[in-house]
């Protein structure tokens, strides 16, 4: 019985690699799918042919302004922004060994959103276009410092977390604290519409702004799965297979600043897809967590463009906020999640 | 040839001194069991052995370079480090598990090559857990996936393996089995230390131990002349039978010394030769 379990040891990783490209390759073509679909959406009807002229530019007409002013930037940026909250959702869970960890718990959204919020408030976010998504970067930049102070260069992982949740404790106290000295009702309707998260009448301006601080902040991200890998075994021995944990916990927090601060400061705050999305993926990438990153990017994009085409297909009315969509969906999802995971579970 | 030297080392934890003027050195193809009490410093020695914590005081050196110089790579291919207790945080496959071995020898992109798949095959016949291959490392047994954890150590294929309680929990099958892949590494050439509590396992299987007290090494050398019933009653402040079967030394606790007999914290340190002479 032994013997013949020894003799056919290379099973598991030759099996892994084609097997390992699967389900990337099936996010991405269910990707590729809403994207496209995510173009017909909307109030106004545009047929197949008249969004590819549109697409072309071949011809002037309304379609072309809805295609390329409305619905082009906004597919872009909830595909990079739920990629954004896939993929900080993954590295954090794995940096901290917790599944419940989610990137809004290093207190970088929060800061973002009162960045955000204090641009609003001091008329910095009317004074010109990007003067709203500029604000909110600079409150997740001021997290991260603040970060860095508190945790100092020598710190632990249990240390950054208690950091982060100070960080984020104390930027949503401010942000109560500037509704409530609100000058007048409709600042503060604003403000909490605006936190609300939306994708909505984003222009190719913002994806650009968002874009160029959320590609490195991806890069920093992606480059942390092998130490995460290691991390599996804990701190110690991920240290003595050669990974420098002080690098790679920083690698984090700024990679999860400028990605997931960048999307906050575009798009107001959007809940759930960083907690759930590689929650629900790791089962199937065999929990590791280096193999989870693409695939919870992916998943991330696919969820995030999914819930956009949702709130679109609605009736006209209010808009209803990507974000308050995302927890209502998101949360007894997770729910029934956890109570299948319990009742499966020895 | 010395693989890694301790000299004089130091560590505090505040004012707490946990290892003071403390050197071993360990070469390759021995296997040291280190043992003590608990809080002796016998896992800091380790730490401090495996370069994860800077001495306050003295200097380790790692195949004659100072451990904190260099290439992190390089020293963990060199260098592995088995933690107390070995957690593993996800429900990885057992083959996944110990891939993680390799990761020292892979560059950041690199996939696993045949000649880690090798590694990896050999590791898991080592620590003869072959046959749990396929398995999710949670489900297995406390002695199952200590020798799964065991593996992933093998599979970096280090010159020194460092081991913190590797049999701590086990039935006695398994601590056996533990120890003969450690005597076993290290008569194949692998710089071996182990920390134990089992004074008999330690015994039978190491042919040098060192006894770490208060955060010094007082005594260093064969079974024979550590496990002295002067050392056991001032360091480990017990009475032991101790003898000699099939070759080996045995050792079974029998009784706590009574406060203040023979176990005076003034009590000259022993001297492996004098502790010879005496018995």
């Amino acid at each position: 019985m032994r013997e013949a379990s020894v003799s056919r040891p290379l099973a598991a990783p030759t099996i892994g690699l084609d097997r390992a490209w699967r389900l990337p390759l099936a996010l991405a073509a269910l990707l590729a799918l809403l994207l496209a679909g995510s173009l017909f959406a909307g109030p106004v009807t545009v047929g197949p042919r008249e969004l590819l002229g549109a697409l072309l530019g071949r011809n002037l007409s309304v379609a072309e302004i809805i295609v390329w002013e409305l619905r082009v930037p906004r597919t872009l940026l909830a595909a990079m922004i739920g990629a954004s909250l896939g993929l900080a959702g993954a590295v954090l869970q794995g940096l901290l060994r917790n599944p419940l960890a989610e990137p809004g718990l290093i207190g970088v959204s929060a800061s973002a959103a009162l960045g955000a919020v204090i641009a609003f408030y001091t008329g910095f976010a009317a004074a010109f276009p990007l003067g709203l998504p500029l604000g909110g970067m600079v409150g997740a930049g001021v997290a991260v410092a603040v970060l860095m102070i508190l945790a100092g260069r020598q710190s632990s992982t249990l240390t950054l977390i208690l950091a982060g949740v100070a960080v984020n404790s104390f930027a949503g106290a401010l942000t109560a604290l500037a509704l409530n000295l609100s000058p007048n009702p409709y600042a503060a309707a604003e403000i909490v519409f605006w936190m609300m998260g939306s994708l909505a009448d984003r222009s190719f301006q913002h994806l650009g702004v968002a874009a160029a601080l959320t590609l490195p902040g991806w890069l920093l991200l992606i480059s942390v799965g092998r130490s995460l890998d290691a991390l599996s075994l804990g701190e110690e021995a991920a240290t003595s297979l050669g990974f420098d944990l002080q690098a790679v916990r920083w690698r984090a927090v700024i990679g999860t600043a400028l990605a997931v601060g960048a999307a906050v400061s575009v798009s107001g705050v959007i809940g759930f897809v960083g907690l759930v999305v590689p929650h629900l993926l790791r089962p199937l990438v065999g929990y590791q967590p280096a193999r989870l990153l693409p695939v919870s990017a992916l998943g991330g994009a696919v969820l995030l463009v999914a819930t956009d085409i949702f709130v679109r297909m609605l009736a006209p009315g209010p808009e209803l906020k990507i974000g308050v969509v995302t927890a209502l969906i998101g949360a007894p999802f997770f729910l029934i999640l956890l109570l299948r995971l319990r009742a499966t579970s020895p | 040839m010395t693989a890694l030297a301790l000299d004089r080392v130091a560590v505090r934890f505040g004012d707490h001194v946990a290892l003071d003027d403390a050197s071993v050195t360990v070469s390759r193809g021995e296997m040291i069991g280190l043992i003590g009490p608990n809080g002796a410093g016998k896992t800091t020695l380790l730490r401090v052995a495996a370069g994860l914590l800077r001495p306050a005081g003295g200097r380790v050196l790692l195949d004659g370079r100072p451990i904190g110089t260099g290439d992190r790579r390089s020293r963990a291919r060199l260098l592995a480090y088995l933690p107390q207790g070995a957690p593993c945080h996800w429900p990885l496959e057992v083959r996944r598990l110990v891939t993680l071995g390799r990761l020292p020898h892979l560059l950041p992109w690199q996939a696993p090559t045949g000649t880690d798949a090798e590694a990896v095959t050999s590791a898991l016949d080592l620590a003869d857990v072959g046959h749990l291959v396929g398995r999710d490392v949670l489900t297995l047994s406390g002695g199952e996936r200590a020798r799964v954890l065991l593996a992933r150590a093998l599979a970096v294929e280090p010159a020194l393996l460092l081991a913190d309680e590797p049999v701590s929990g086990l039935d006695p099958a398994h601590q056996l089995r533990v120890m003969t892949v450690l005597r076993a590494r290290a008569d194949a050439g692998t710089g071996v230390v182990v920390t134990l509590h089992d004074l008999g396992l330690a015994a039978r299987f190491c042919r040098r131990l060192v006894v770490v007290d208060g955060g010094r090494v007082v005594a260093d050398g064969t079974p024979a002349d550590v496990l002295t019933p002067e050392t056991l009653a001032n360091v480990f402040r017990i009475r032991a039978r101790v003898g000699t079967w099939q070759g080996s030394r045995y050792v079974v606790p029998w009784a706590v010394t009574d406060e203040g007999e023979g176990a005076d914290s003034d009590q000259p340190v022993l001297h492996p030769a004098a502790a010879g002479r005496l018995r």
